[in-house]
């Protein structure tokens, strides 16, 4: 007998058969047709599963009718001549098609849809060059699992591998940062591909899929038939949490008298804010959001005690520090909110429910692994733990609340005005979310107004924040706020950017204006590149090397914003003055019909804190320059 | 770091020996050998992956090759509870003069000669890399002219099949 077992059964739960098996149900009936619309409520193809019974047609309509049937509306993307014949069939469908001015901003335009709407992301970008232009939008939605399927043409098969023009191995270069590729060569692999990367794209922990279509499978014949049979035997997500292991995790609960719920992205992708809000008041925990979950929980509620991490309030940090039980939901110990790990939470015991098992116990080991949705693990959990409380008595979590209530009191977030007379940009970006409320959708670039906009905008709601978490991408706020808004067009998008992140991609203020995508760019001015600034500051004897960008204050100013936007067919303000701020705010909020782009001139020396400096523990924590918190209260 | 064997079965699938590879590159996790062929059931491969790691190690290597979507199924064969061989063939200096004891030392090994040139044999060799490693120590002294070596091949004892349960279960 072989005693070869298969790895970790306990974190592999049990393998759900049903979604694999509907296919081989529909095959084996004769009356394909009932069959389908009973199978439609398990069908793991995307859309209504419409049946199209066999067809002849090119391999680039059956793209376009693939889209179609997949329930797709929206899609960014740049033609080019390996994906042209895919194009021309696109002019006559119904799906929106939003032509972007660079592939990289169809990329992010796609995640943006995707992270406010909860569908996958489409974008597509010919070969080479175009599809290498989406390579840093597919990393980035690889690193904040955002449900994207990246569709590029290919050179044709017959000359792959010949250094053909414009020829990349797309396959090859985005093979770490896709959850999975495909290349395609003959035309009728096309309907049932389609089908498998939007499948893998939305389900599990959602990722990017790549689909490169050479051009001779675009221009050949082939049958089209829907829906297609998909054939992934090695992909079976798990979902459900482990009975006995959700029991465990209640037991933990109960005995615990530090506990937090320590919330990531995983939750708003799952759509479980309703369930974790429920989960939170049973067990009456201490609720941390990180940058990746803010609006997951809402930041009103007395429960919230902030954001964990570098830039994280100083409670937050505090109680995943001083906690003696992690309840990790959705989130994956980034070394942004753990800092040094070995000194992170020393003391917590560690639940950790992610649907992905290499999540868990990567960097932190967890006592009790729950792998599945946490869309249905938290649930279970609330019910475990309302049972578990009744048996064995609620945990007095008094000395803990007061403990951290007092540090919510004593250290809230905030700000010294700057010394040089300009505007506190934190100021303007708490405005904007003052003034355009919980309903808005906020996208932010990256660096110190990300971090601003993550502190000083009041979440309530999940889906409102987007940004670039993982991957740490300058450029991503412009076009990501052009697909949410694409997503939500009833709801007012801010792209809070940097003077240095927009120059990244402002072209696509084109797109907006032209396809009438009213979106709100606050460039939040301070002639730097802040966040790299702020550490010369801190940590380089103020040497700024290659930081200054000459777009603010009493600097030539090139490019002019207010000019460049206008360029672009957008309405544009300059806000240099603190008494203007909430006008040219209001100004913004009552143009619809164009883009905005506002100009705030802020100060380059206005720092982002609280501050974990990087390589020390978090109890390290500053909330200003050398001034950390005291800890007499530690009990 | 101790060693572990992973027997993997994957579709047959162009890119998924770079897919498996190249996992292994960018996790920053050591191969130190693989071996890849065909099954008895079409369209699946199989890959014996040799990994010298820890234990948490270990977990998230098979944990990362499980996300592949090609990876159909992993399992750990241990020492005691499967056969592993690795095969070799080595070019060894032999002229007249030293053949026969070239020849005798592989026949110890229950290695044979498959290839003899005026002053040269190859030498065609399988067995656990211990035997293998114990093999080339006694040629060395001839001279070794060349080594080609495989990745470790391994099965589990017993009349179970790794590709029956998993194609079933799937």
């Amino acid at each position: 007998m072989s005693k070869g077992s298969p790895i970790s059964p306990s974190l592999m739960a049990t393998k759900s058969a049903g979604a694999a098996k509907a296919p081989e149900r529909a095959d084996r009936t004769a009356d394909h047709a009932a069959v389908v619309a009973d199978l439609a409520a398990v069908s793991p193809v995307l859309g209504p599963n419409n049946v199209v019974p066999p067809t002849v047609m090119t391999g680039s309509q059956a793209i376009v009718r693939s889209l179609e049937e997949l329930g797709v509306d929206d899609i960014f993307g740049l033609p080019g001549g390996a994906i042209l014949p895919t194009y021309d069939p696109l002019m006559a469908s119904t799906m929106n098609h939003v032509l972007v001015r660079h592939e990289q901003g169809a990329g992010h335009a796609a995640q943006g849809y995707a992270m406010v709407t909860g569908r996958v992301g489409v974008c597509i970008a010919t070969s080479g060059p175009g599809a290498t232009n989406l390579v840093t939008a597919i990393m980035d939605a690889h690193m904040d699992s955002v449900p994207l399927v990246a569709i590029t043409g290919q050179v044709s098969s017959g000359v792959i591998g010949t250094d053909a023009f414009q020829e990349a191995d797309i396959v090859g270069i985005t093979m770490p940062i896709t959850k999975h590729s495909f290349l395609v060569t003959d035309p009728n692999d096309i309907p049932h591909v389609m089908a498998e990367a939007f499948h893998l794209a939305s389900t599990g922990r959602p990722g990017p899929v790549l689909v490169d279509v050479a051009k001779d499978a675009q221009v050949g014949q082939m049958t089209f038939s829907w829906p297609p049979k998909i054939d992934l035997p090695g992909y079976r997500p798990v979902t459900r949490g482990h009975n006995k292991q959700v029991r465990e995790a209640a037991k933990l609960i109960a005995a615990s008298t530090k506990p937090v719920l320590y919330v990531g992205g995983g939750v708003v992708k799952s759509h479980a804010s309703a369930e974790l809000l429920a989960l939170a008041e049973a067990t009456g925990a201490p609720v941390v959001t990180t940058l990746m979950a803010k609006g997951a929980f809402p930041d009103s509620h007395p429960q919230h005690v902030g954001m964990p991490g570098m830039h994280g309030s100083v409670s937050a940090v505090t109680a995943l520090q001083q906690s003696d039980l992690l309840i990790t939901l959705g989130a994956r110990f980034d070394d942004r909110v753990t800092g040094v790990l070995k000194t992170f939470a020393p003391n917590a015991k560690v639940i950790h429910a992610d649907i992905d098992p290499a999540e868990i116990s990567k960097n932190r080991t967890a006592d009790v692994p729950i792998v599945g949705s946490v869309k249905e693990i938290i649930p279970e959990l609330t019910e475990a733990v309302r049972s578990q409380f009744e048996a064995s008595g609620t945990p007095d979590l008094t000395t803990w609340w007061a403990f951290l209530n007092n540090l919510k009191e004593t250290y809230p977030l905030g700000w010294t005005e700057p010394d040089d007379g300009l505007i506190a940009p934190q100021k303007v970006i708490q405005r904007i979310g003052a003034l355009t409320g919980p309903e808005g959708v906020y996208v932010a670039g990256v660096g110190q107004h990300q971090m601003w906009a993550a502190q000083f905008i009041k979440y309530e709601r999940p889906h409102a924040w987007l940004n670039s978490g993982g991957a740490g991408t300058m450029g991503y706020a412009v076009p990501a706020a052009m697909g949410a808004k694409v997503g939500e067009p009833d709801r007012v998008v801010w792209a809070i950017d940097g003077d240095g992140c927009f120059q990244m991609t402002n072209q696509e203020l084109a797109t907006c204006a032209i396809n009438n995508i009213p979106i709100k760019v606050a460039v939040i001015n301070n002639s730097s590149l802040g966040m790299v600034r702020q550490w010369q500051t801190l940590f380089y004897e103020g040497r700024y090397s290659n930081t200054d960008l000459n777009t603010g204050h009493d600097t030539v100013r090139i490019p002019d914003f207010v000019k460049l936007g206008e360029a672009y067919g957008c309405a544009s303000f300059r806000c240099e003055r603190e008494e203007d701020i909430d006008a040219t705010i209001q100004k913004a909020l009552e143009i619809n019909d164009r883009p905005v782009v506002i100009d705030f001139v802020v100060s380059p020396n206005s720092m982002v804190w609280p501050m974990v400096p990087a390589g020390v523990s978090n109890d390290q924590i500053q909330v200003a320059r050398n001034m950390t918190p005291e800890w007499e209260e530690e009990d | 770091m101790s060693r572990h064997t992973l027997s993997v079965l994957v579709e047959d699938k162009p890119g998924v020996l770079t897919r498996v590879a190249s996992l292994f590159a960018r996790r920053a996790f050591n191969i130190n050998s693989l071996a890849v062929g065909p099954t008895e059931v079409p369209g699946v491969s199989r890959m014996t992956v040799v990994v010298d790691a820890d234990g948490d190690l270990i977990e998230q290597v098979t944990k990362q090759l499980n996300k592949l979507i090609n990876v159909i199924k992993i399992v750990e064969l241990t020492l005691e509870s499967s056969v592993q061989r690795d095969h070799i063939l080595v070019k060894v200096r032999a002229d007249a003069a030293t053949r026969l004891q070239v020849t005798q030392a592989a026949d110890l090994f229950r290695a044979s000669v498959v290839d003899v040139s005026t002053d040269s044999v190859v030498i065609e060799a399988t067995g656990h890399p211990e035997k293998l490693t114990a093999l080339l120590s006694v040629l060395e002294p001839f001279g070794i002219r060349e080594i080609v070596q495989s990745g470790t091949l391994a099965v589990g004892r017993g009349s179970r099949s790794m590709s029956d349960r998993a194609l079933r279960s799937a």
